[in-house]
């Protein structure tokens, strides 16, 4: 199995999460330990054996493609930090 | 005794009778978690007036008709609250809709009463992590109630409320119920839709009652179950009356203990209890035999490589864009994610989802998260196996009764191995029940019944012996 040596700073970006430095060295040592003892794993024998994703066998399940009710976007709007026009309101992603 | 303290079933024939209204019910409800949820804290919030409205509105003649029911506060109610006990959440979200099991138990009759504190967002076994409150154990102040749910369990015990729905991802039902004394119900994976409640492990998770006997767990159970088309993993099977057969005992039901989980890590006090009533059901009839589930000992390392990295898929949802505490004046997109994870989320959540990250990112995926999979099989197989020679499986809940509050270790691997009893019933898909035994110097402790794929009737029914006895 792999080293369990976190970068916890390079993680942390990916899982967009800002940290400050005493979190990255607690984390640090923290998951250090768990995936320490995760490495238990690397004693069973999985060769052959299938993956489960989900407890149960499960087949997709497709439905008719008609209308049906949903929530209206007036529901979702009054959650949302900023808005404009009907519209969820972000920082200029692309420059122009 | 006061109506909140009373049992949903006999509160259904007091109100058939006409002895009581809705309105008292939850009128009672109301003036006990306002005299003494100050010091419990088990309810985040409540909202009276329409939980009155409700009740003057009740029809009497539905299953639980005029029944007031805590709902923790990870489960979508139309118009109310929904933190997760997140800083994340709190005063920036307000449910656009119910979840299928909230809209179930309206359809039945039943009043969403409140929303109960938990770990946030159900990380935790001890309902410290909640970003907003603590709650007491109302069994033993000074104790943890257990977590995740452990609000919900903690009003059912302090007699605030009949019942509650709580979720369970690796024993946040079971073990909260175990540890303040009620009883808690985590459904086979598929039972109960899981529409409208944040998700957490989405292979894992399950939506289950906590209540303060074995026939209101079935009562609910006949509410909440079957198919949605909402949730594409819930199950078509047809839905039984959970309430019928309860008191047919346990003669020639044929009862396992598995050997891997009565090993030294336990307490011994908790070992007696369990064995003992392993014998008291055996006087009445059960057979009881001694089974084997080999991988137990690789479900702690399993679970914690599933549940996070499920975990981080769903969290990252949270995101400060569409709804939640959005951080001040960002100076870009990037930005604007990664403050508002920082601020909004607390430790555990963020160690989690760093856990979860980690072993999907590139290059560990394969000895990671698939590795995990592979010996979800294992476990999966080991109950399949059991299944065969016994109808239910009997275990402790947690290795020890509830701990003293602040006393959680800083380590979070200690926490996670004392979910070793209840994590491998969510790997499978089995579903479980904490049942309450006798106290433990005074502490509140539980048996576990596992039971197979849709094997509610049975281990309903052998708890409901094990009530009795």
């Amino acid at each position: 199995m792999a080293d369990p040596h976190i970068d916890v700073r390079y993680v942390a970006n990916l899982a967009r999460i800002n940290l400050s430095d005493e979190e990255v060295t607690l984390y640090s040592t923290q998951l250090e330990d768990v995936m320490g003892y995760i490495e238990k794993l690397s004693e069973v024998d999985v060769e052959g054996i299938e993956p489960t994703a989900h407890a149960y066998e499960l087949t997709n399940r497709v439905r008719r493609d008609i209308p049906v009710p949903g929530i209206p976007a007036e529901g979702f709007l009054q959650n949302t930090p900023d808005q404009a026009n009907n519209q969820l309101r972000v920082p200029k992603v692309v420059d122009a | 005794m006061s109506l909140a303290a009373s049992s949903l079933s006999s509160l259904r024939r007091q109100l058939t009778a006409g002895e009581i209204s809705a309105r008292d019910i939850v009128e009672d409800v109301i003036v006990q978690v306002s005299a003494r949820d100050g010091n419990i804290g088990a309810f985040l919030s409540h909202d009276p007036e329409a939980a009155l409205a409700a009740a003057d509105q009740a029809d009497l003649s539905l299953p639980l008709g005029g029944l007031p029911i805590g709902i923790k506060d990870n489960i979508n109610v139309l118009g109310q609250p929904c933190t997760c006990a997140s800083k994340f959440l709190k005063d920036a979200f307000t449910s656009p809709y119910d979840a299928t099991a909230i809209s179930k138990l309206k359809a039945a009759g039943a009043i969403p009463f409140g929303r109960t504190n938990l770990d946030e967002f159900a990380m935790g076994y001890s309902t410290e992590n909640s970003g907003l409150q603590t709650t007491q154990n109302p069994a033993a102040p000074g104790h943890i109630p257990g977590g995740s749910s452990g609000g919900s369990a903690a009003a059912v015990a302090a007699n605030l409320i009949p019942a509650t729905l709580g979720s369970d991802t690796g024993g946040s039902i079971r073990q909260p119920a175990s540890h303040c004394g009620v009883v808690g119900l985590k459904p086979s994976y598929g039972r109960i839709s899981r529409y409208g409640l944040v998700a957490f492990g989405s292979s894992l998770d399950q939506i289950g009652p906590l209540t303060q006997t074995v026939e209101d767990s079935a009562l609910l159970l006949n509410a909440l179950a079957g198919l949605d088309p909402r949730d594409s993993t819930s199950l078509n099977d047809p839905v039984p009356d959970y309430t019928e057969g309860l008191d047919q005992g346990v003669a020639g039901m044929k009862l396992g203990l598995p050997k891997e989980y009565f090993t030294d890590g336990i307490c011994p006090k908790v070992r007696e209890r369990v064995e003992s009533v392993a014998k008291k059901l055996e006087s009445q009839g059960a057979e009881i035999v001694e089974i084997s589930l080999p991988h137990t000992e690789y479900a702690v390392a399993t679970y914690y490589i599933i549940a996070p990295a499920e975990a981080s898929s769903n969290l990252s949802r949270f995101d400060g864009v569409r709804y939640g505490n959005r951080t001040e004046n960002p100076e870009d997109m990037l930005a604007l994610y990664k403050d508002s994870r920082e601020a909004g989320f607390g430790p555990e959540v963020k160690r989690r989802i760093i856990l979860g990250t980690y072993v999907l990112s590139s290059g560990y995926y394969d000895a990671y998260y698939l590795r995990a999979q592979k010996v979800r099989t294992l476990i999966r197989r080991d109950f399949e196996e059991a299944f065969q020679k016994v109808d239910a499986i009997l275990t402790p809940v947690a290795p020890e009764t509830a701990p003293k509050m602040g006393t959680a270790s800083e380590d979070p691997l200690k926490h996670y191995l004392a979910d070793i009893f209840t994590i491998s019933a969510n790997l499978a898909g089995n579903c479980g029940i904490s049942v309450p035994l006798e106290p433990i110097d005074g502490l509140p402790v539980g048996l576990q019944i596992l039971g197979p794929h849709l094997g509610e009737q049975t281990i309903l029914r052998c708890a409901s012996a094990v009530e009795k006895s």
